[in-house]
């Protein structure tokens, strides 16, 4: 099955200093570098902070174009990884390991698989 | 409680329920196929038993029976899942010879340890605490959705709900259907067991409704931590939780009086105490305290079995009890142990103590909502004689008290207070 593992956090009010950023960058690639080694990496990226989020909607047939993220939230979307395990526990597994899961939260959401028939 | 098939096959049939449907799970991987074709395997047995005789091996012949319908079934659906599931389905067709064989030895339990995978799927952490509960009585009890909406006073439609709910998410979502590692297991099973734990409590301090111990769910939860138990035999809290449930349960008979209202343990009538409860809750204890450090359900077992020894009220050896909670509070820290300590040391050192430490908790905000706080205020402040505080906290825990035969009690306490006041 694949999941969406979901990187939420606090966004930062000012960065943090080099070598502490140094070591964090450190424990996102050797993570990223565990979950490709493991066979079940399928995608991954982090996002620029929130305040690049564009909102678009239609209504009445217009676009509605807003700055911002569709609902303003403590913690906000900040990457994912997208995985492929047997089940929800590897999933957790995985999503436990990750850094994300540790400065934030992780939300895990299982891919949509529509059956052809 | 009266299950969803009539008749001397019943208990047949509760028994083999949770097994039956557990292997079926494993085998179709859909809760709702295998429900489906459990209840028509039984629906069958209703129909050939009394005709043909209850079978050698009635787990075999249900199982062979709803096997049989999975394929059908599976066969009628033109997906590619479902072929794949039907040829899983006829690989395990040797299986179903080998139990219904009548091998030497092999005892009515030769199905059973598929219930094991089936407890830790329904109680996953990534289900709500409700749906931990509800899975598990339908599932493994064997109750009907009926029975676990009454259960939980709610509606049959809100469980109904609930259920499928919780059967999509596990589904949905992937959630596993297999017995954690060795390594996994001591983070996975408090929660099996606090499932079992909180049918229990609900079944003896209801929080809401008429009935003030509510025997039919009382029973279920036994039931369960008997077969957690015979399946995790050497499981130190498994074996603590159902010692405990049973030294508690021993006391069943006597906690109501004939009008149904609320004894307390000081007045009980320590004759009708279960004593065959009480020695194999005892033996069950003292297995369990053989594991070092022992664990929270062992140790509310042992408080549970000081108050079962005491040949009367007055003989308790709340030193002993204070002790425990002692021990207790640094295991599982919890403002209700922080009570329960409280009211047993003004049990061994006098009500001016005790109420020293609930005042304390009182003061704090957790338990400003919890009645039996103030119910255990007012009968210190009762033992002090200082009626009139008793009377208010009394009609504190009144307002806040949600199960009818518990209110009772309490509006004789307050009514007892006001009369001190008054004269």
């Amino acid at each position: 099955m694949q999941y969406l593992l979901l990187i939420y956090g606090e966004p930062r009010t000012e960065a943090p200093p080099q070598d502490q950023l140094e070591a964090e960058m450190a424990e996102w690639f050797a993570y990223t570098e565990d979950v490709r080694k493991a066979g079940v990496y399928v995608d991954g990226n982090a996002l620029e902070p929130v305040n690049t989020a564009t909102t678009v909607r239609l209504k009445g047939g217009e676009r509605v174009v807003t700055d911002g993220p569709f609902a303003e939230t403590r913690e906000v979307l900040g990457g994912y990884y997208l995985i492929d395990v047997p089940d929800l526990d590897s999933a957790l597994d995985w999503a436990a390991r990750c850094p994300g899961a540790k400065y934030g939260s992780m939300e895990i959401r299982p891919i949509t698989v529509f059956d052809q028939g | 409680m009266s299950g969803w098939a009539a008749g001397p096959a019943e208990a047949v049939f509760r028994e083999e329920w949770g097994r039956l449907l557990a292997t079926l799970v494993r085998w179709v991987g859909d809760f709702d196929l295998a429900e489906e074709v459990a209840a028509d395997a039984v629906a069958a047995a209703v129909e050939r038993w009394p005709v043909d005789g209850v079978p050698d091996r009635p787990g075999a012949w249900l199982l062979t029976t709803a096997r049989r319908r999975a394929v059908d079934i599976l066969r009628r659906r033109q997906t590619y899942a479902a072929k794949l599931a039907v040829l899983k389905v006829e690989a395990e067709r040797d299986e179903v010879a080998r139990l219904a064989a009548p091998a030497e030895g092999a005892g009515p339990d030769v199905i059973g340890d598929d219930r094991l995978r089936l407890f830790f799927t329904c109680c996953h952490p990534a289900l709500s605490a409700e749906a931990r509960i509800a899975l598990t009585l339908r599932y493994l009890a064997g109750l009907s959705t009926a029975q676990v909406a009454r259960a939980f006073l709610v509606p049959e439609g809100t469980m109904a709900q609930r259920l499928v709910r919780a059967k999509q998410k596990i589904a949905a979502a992937g959630i596993p259907y297999r017995v954690p590692s060795a390594t996994e297991l001591p983070g996975r099973l408090p929660a099996v067991l606090s499932v079992v734990y909180v049918v229990f409590t609900e079944a003896y301090a209801a929080s809401n409704g008429p009935a003030l111990v509510r025997p039919e769910l009382a029973d279920e939860a036994i039931r369960l931590a008997r077969i957690l138990h015979r399946l995790l035999p050497a499981e130190a809290e498994v074996t603590g939780l159902l010692a405990l449930l049973l030294l508690v349960d021993a006391r069943r008979e006597a906690r109501v009086d004939a009008n149904g209202d609320l004894v307390l343990l000081e007045d009980q009538d320590r004759s009708r105490w279960d004593a065959a409860e009480i020695a194999e809750g005892r033996t069950l204890l003292l297995a369990a305290l053989r594991h070092r450090p022992p664990g929270a359900y062992a140790l509310q077992a042992a408080i549970a079995a000081v108050h079962d020894e005491a040949p009367s009220a007055a003989e308790t050896d709340w030193a002993q009890i204070v002790g425990l909670y002692d021990v207790l509070r640094a295991t599982a820290p919890s403002p209700i142990v922080e009570l329960n300590r409280a009211v047993a040391i003004a049990m061994a050192h006098g009500p001016a103590a005790g109420l020293a430490l609930v005042d304390e908790l009182a003061a704090g905000e957790v338990l400003d909502r919890f009645h039996p706080l103030h119910a255990a205020r007012g009968r210190l402040l009762d033992r002090l004689g200082r009626p009139v505080e008793a009377a208010a906290a009394y009609r504190r825990a009144i307002e806040l008290c949600g199960n009818e035969a518990e209110r009772a009690f309490l509006l004789r306490c307050l009514a007892a207070a006001e009369a001190r006041a008054a004269g």
